[in-house]
């Protein structure tokens, strides 16, 4: 597959082979959360692909609302309080 | 080297005790599998280094070392401004920065404020460029579809997908993105990990007193500064 496409595609420095691609799917598949616990043997590249895109947004907006009661909290401190944490942190 | 790491837990708060300690154990266990392949496999030995790179307790340590120090400069430059997105790119831009720049999601997130700037100043020309610029990729991707029809728009829609997910990886080959998605998930769940240790830290300052605070020990430096 690759092989017909490196040939006349792809220039010398960035050719790939299968079993690369195979190899970071794979490597990929041992990354997610779900797939750990089953460890199926066969890893289709669309359903990694898939479930990284999913795990992956998921991961942001966990991010998002990390970030927003961080502000949240930074914002609602008290000034007393603020300041301790200021001089704690500074140190 | 593992010593000093478990003398200051113990001395962390009760929050991120539990966390840490099954962190290690996972730690421990993926540093065996990759040790073994990195014997194996020259080229993706890179990948497995950052990956326990990410993984360990001293690379979370510095990350949220580092996220404190830019939000403190955040709350003292503007006071009021501060939203939830500008925390999340001061988050972003940390971990960029912790990542040293090997990785491409890492150096698109650092150059990404700096195009933000230029556009702002020259859009008409910055339009033109990017638009000749994003001619020949076109071309390759159509004739990658021309080739093989069956198994390709699918993988190559999904490998879309993940390209705009993670920073940096827009329109590029599969094998590229595979690998800058393999290094951006740990960094992304340690971001996670560390992040909500901070809310932890602080919501559970503000609740029960000041008096909580006194026993993060802060007071002594950290050993990697």
């Amino acid at each position: 597959m690759s092989s017909r496409r490196s040939r006349s595609r792809q220039s010398a420095p960035t050719m790939i082979s299968d079993d690369q691609i195979n190899d970071l799917v794979s490597k990929l598949h041992q990354l997610l959360p779900e797939m750990r616990n089953r460890c199926s043997d066969k890893v289709s590249a669309a359903r990694v692909l898939q479930e990284t895109c999913s795990y992956i947004r998921s991961l942001h907006r966990e991010v998002e609302d990390l970030s927003e009661r961080l502000s949240e909290l930074l914002d609602n401190t008290d000034s007393t309080q603020a300041s301790i944490i200021r001089s704690l942190l500074m140190q | 080297m593992l010593n000093p790491l478990t003398s200051n837990t113990e001395r962390m708060t009760t929050a991120r005790d539990s966390s840490l300690r099954r962190r290690k154990r996972k730690k421990m266990q993926r540093q065996s599998e990759s040790a073994e392949m990195i014997e194996t496999d020259k080229k993706l030995c890179k990948n497995d280094y950052q990956i326990t790179q990410w993984k360990s307790e001293a690379q979370q340590r510095v990350y949220s070392s580092k996220l404190l120090q830019a939000l403190r400069q955040i709350r003292f430059r503007n006071a009021q401004n501060s939203g939830a997105g500008t925390i999340r790119e001061t988050a972003d831009r940390v971990l960029a920065v912790t990542a040293k720049g090997r990785t491409r999601w890492s150096r698109a997130i650092l150059t990404n404020k700096l195009k933000l700037k230029f556009m702002k100043l020259n859009r008409k020309q910055r339009g033109l460029i990017a638009t000749s610029r994003m001619k020949k990729p076109k071309m390759k991707l159509n004739m990658n579809m021309n080739m093989k029809k069956k198994n390709l728009p699918e993988v190559q829609r999904k490998t879309r997908v993940l390209g705009g997910l993670v920073p940096g990886c827009q329109k590029q080959r599969l094998p590229v993105v595979l690998e800058e998605a393999t290094s951006y998930i740990p960094a992304l769940e340690m971001q996670v990990k560390a992040m909500a240790a901070l809310v932890e830290l602080l919501s559970g300052g503000s609740s029960s007193g000041t008096g909580d605070l006194s026993q993060l020990n802060f007071s002594r430096p950290p050993p990697w500064l």
